[in-house]
């Protein structure tokens, strides 16, 4: 079932934290509570797409996008990448693949080390993975990427610790230690959500540029759906650890299928004070996932909840070509399968 | 009811005077809404703390008025300002997460606000005026014997505007209200602004580095740069007619969930040093209508069309 063309591919996902309690409780009762952070999630990104995840904060992405890269270890379910099942493999075994993968933090004000100046966070990466032969060799590499995500000019720039620059420009710093290794594969985690709007949008367009050039795939892990709107080619929304609806970007914000897509795409605020907003704003706050509700764990804050929504999961099914959702409302029986 | 008139707000620090506002002036009546947008660091804050004198020390305001209900708030002592805080002007500070006091319950921080300004009042009449307070806001009475810490982003930032309406005040500053807050809660939040502002007449400044947060709320937009009001007119106008190149850079920077997919435009550059702002027009620099004139003098606000449109920039 692995065809060429998919970089990675989660199946049935699921990550469960334990909670920590103290001896005396663990006497009283036995169970163990867990925090459900990822559910049982499901989904392939092409070579060379940008695949949006996005949620609200407590919605698993995070956690997925982690999964994905085994910077933690899944409770159950499968990480492939190009093909190959990487979920049990060591931290050795996966050495190698770490040079193909990288992550860009939401925080640029906590994700570099204030010790360290541009030169070093950068060279890190080459560093542990031995990626250059001489220390000449090295100073090219950082200073050419440095060049490549415009801190101008480069030699200045190395010498310069992190609290000497602006968020922007740290965010660049990120973005250049992530792509060094020339990487396969990069999660963006919520790259731009810490910046000032006037800067946002060179941020990204720096990353597609990079992400182009080498032809490189990007989960963008985000809670904008606006702004995923205008970065990827498809997107899947997550709802308490699952995902509730998947396909094209604009296919999913022009017909969105789940009540709660619907209920994300009504809160995004409209700059146009003119227009009314596409819906109502659903009432109520993400429930707490140590216990998230049964069946459809939308079905606390659903308008169209019915009795089966109460008690009965809904499967994630293709509703229309390459358009999935997992509602009730749009369920028919004696489909199920994951997505392509 | 507020008028700002050529505010002017430095920082004293060790290399010199950060010129954090500058001949800032705007008008708010009442019952309406301003929304004051700009990057960070472009002194909306600054402007927040200068109205309610609550500048951190080494703030100085240097020149203008702040004139509430007429009377000018800059010469007054600390002790003639309590009076002004909370009953008359009261503010949502930035940050719903770490606003609340850890230690104390919440309904014990709003009484003690009560308390403070209105001292005849009995403690078990404030603990009532509390609950109603939460009522208000959308927060469930019984919750305000909790703990900061056993509410959610949205509820603390519910029982920090609780907190901020507990002295009836006529007039109410938010600092970038739901910020850190989820989408689908920050447009909860935004509701309860509207409605609370409807509800009680409530004049607001509601400060933003977001354009379509304040869209939402608020009737008139002030649009800062570096210190300096660069443009200001109905949000409408501002949308529809944006004049000045800042205001369009920040327009055409902003992803959309409606209408064409654009392709995003963001502004070239950093925000100036206000150790030694640029002269002249100080968006000068990032400017691409850049012209001689802004290089050397300074653009004065003036209207531009029909309506309360105005603009400080050579092109108008």
């Amino acid at each position: 079932m692995e065809d060429d063309e998919s970089i990675v591919a989660a199946e049935k996902l699921k990550k469960y934290f334990p909670i920590k309690r103290g001896f005396l409780e663990t006497l009283v009762s036995r169970t163990d509570v867990f925090v459900k952070a990822v559910d049982g999630v499901s989904f392939r990104m092409q070579k060379g797409e940008i695949f949006g995840l996005v949620g609200e904060s407590g919605s698993g992405k995070t956690t997925t996008g982690r999964l994905l890269l085994r910077l933690t270890d899944p409770t159950e379910g499968k990480v492939t990448y190009k093909g190959r099942d990487i979920t049990g493999l060591s931290s050795r075994q996966m050495k190698p693949l770490r040079r193909e993968m990288q992550i860009i933090f939401q925080d640029p004000f906590e994700s570099l080390d204030p010790h360290m100046v541009v030169k070093d966070i950068v060279a890190e990466p080459l560093r542990i993975q031995k990626a250059t032969k001489s220390r000449e060799e090295l100073d090219e590499r950082v200073k050419q990427i440095l060049s490549e995500v415009e801190l101008f000019p480069p030699e200045e720039f190395m010498l310069r610790f992190p609290h000497e620059l602006s968020g922007g420009q740290r965010q660049r710093v990120a973005v250049a230690r992530a792509f060094v290794l020339h990487p396969d594969f990069i999660v963006a985690d919520e790259p731009v959500s810490m910046l000032d709007v006037s800067i946002r949008a060179e941020i990204l367009a720096l990353m597609l540029s990079l992400v182009e050039k080498r032809g490189a795939s990007v989960l963008l892990v985000t809670h904008d759906l606006a702004l995923a709107r205008h970065v990827c080619n498809r997107v899947a929304v997550m709802y308490l650890g699952r995902i509730v609806e998947l396909g094209n970007t604009e296919t999913i914000v022009a017909n969105p299928l789940h009540p709660y897509t619907r209920a994300l795409i009504a809160a995004v605020p409209v700059p146009d004070p003119s227009s009314k907003r596409l819906g109502e704003v659903i009432s109520g706050e993400i429930p707490s996932p140590v216990a998230p509700p049964p069946g459809c764990n939308f079905h606390t804050r659903c308008p169209y909840a019915h009795l089966r929504c109460t008690s009965e999961v809904p499967p994630l099914i293709e509703v229309e070509k390459d358009h999935w959702a997992a509602c009730h409302l749009v369920d028919r029986p004696s489909q199920d399968s994951t997505p392509a | 009811m507020l008028q700002l008139d050529g505010l002017t707000t430095n920082y004293r620090t060790l290399r010199g005077w950060v010129r954090a506002a500058e001949d800032v002036s705007f008008t708010v009546e009442k019952g309406e809404a301003l929304g004051l947008v700009g990057e960070s660091g472009c002194g909306k804050t600054t402007v927040a703390l200068s109205i309610l004198k609550l500048l951190p020390s080494g703030g100085r305001i240097r020149r203008g008025k702040i004139l509430f209900n007429g009377e000018d708030l800059v010469p007054l002592s600390d002790k003639e300002m309590r009076k002004i805080r909370w009953k008359g002007i009261s503010i949502v500070f930035q940050g719903a997460m770490n606003a609340l006091n850890p230690v104390f319950k919440v309904r014990d921080q709003i009484v003690e606000a009560i308390r403070l300004h209105e001292p005849d009042v009995s403690k078990s009449d404030a603990k009532k005026r509390a609950e109603g307070l939460f009522e208000m806001v959308g927060v469930e009475p019984s919750r305000i014997t909790n703990y900061p810490h056993e509410f959610s982003g949205g509820m603390r930032q519910r029982a920090l505007i609780a907190m901020a309406l507990a002295a009836n005040p006529q007039l109410l500053i938010a600092d970038e209200p739901g910020t850190a807050l989820d989408v689908i809660v920050q447009a909860q939040v935004l509701q309860l602004m509207r409605s609370l502002k409807e509800k009680l007449g409530l004049s607001m400044v509601m400060i933003s580095h977001d354009l379509s947060i304040v869209a939402e709320v608020c009737e008139n937009v002030a649009i800062m740069y570096a210190g300096q009001l660069v443009e200001y007119g109905s949000a409408e106008a501002i949308f529809k007619e944006p004049l000045h190149p800042y205001t369009q850079g920040l327009i055409g920077a902003f992803p959309s969930i409606r209408g064409e997919r654009k392709k995003l435009v963001s502004i070239p550059g950093q925000p100036p040093d206000l150790l030694s702002p640029p002269t002249g027009c100080r968006f000068h620099p990032r400017c691409p209508y850049a012209m001689d004139v802004c290089k050397k003098e300074k653009p004065q606000l003036k209207k531009v069309g029909s309506g309360n449109h105005y603009v400080a920039c050579y092109l108008y």
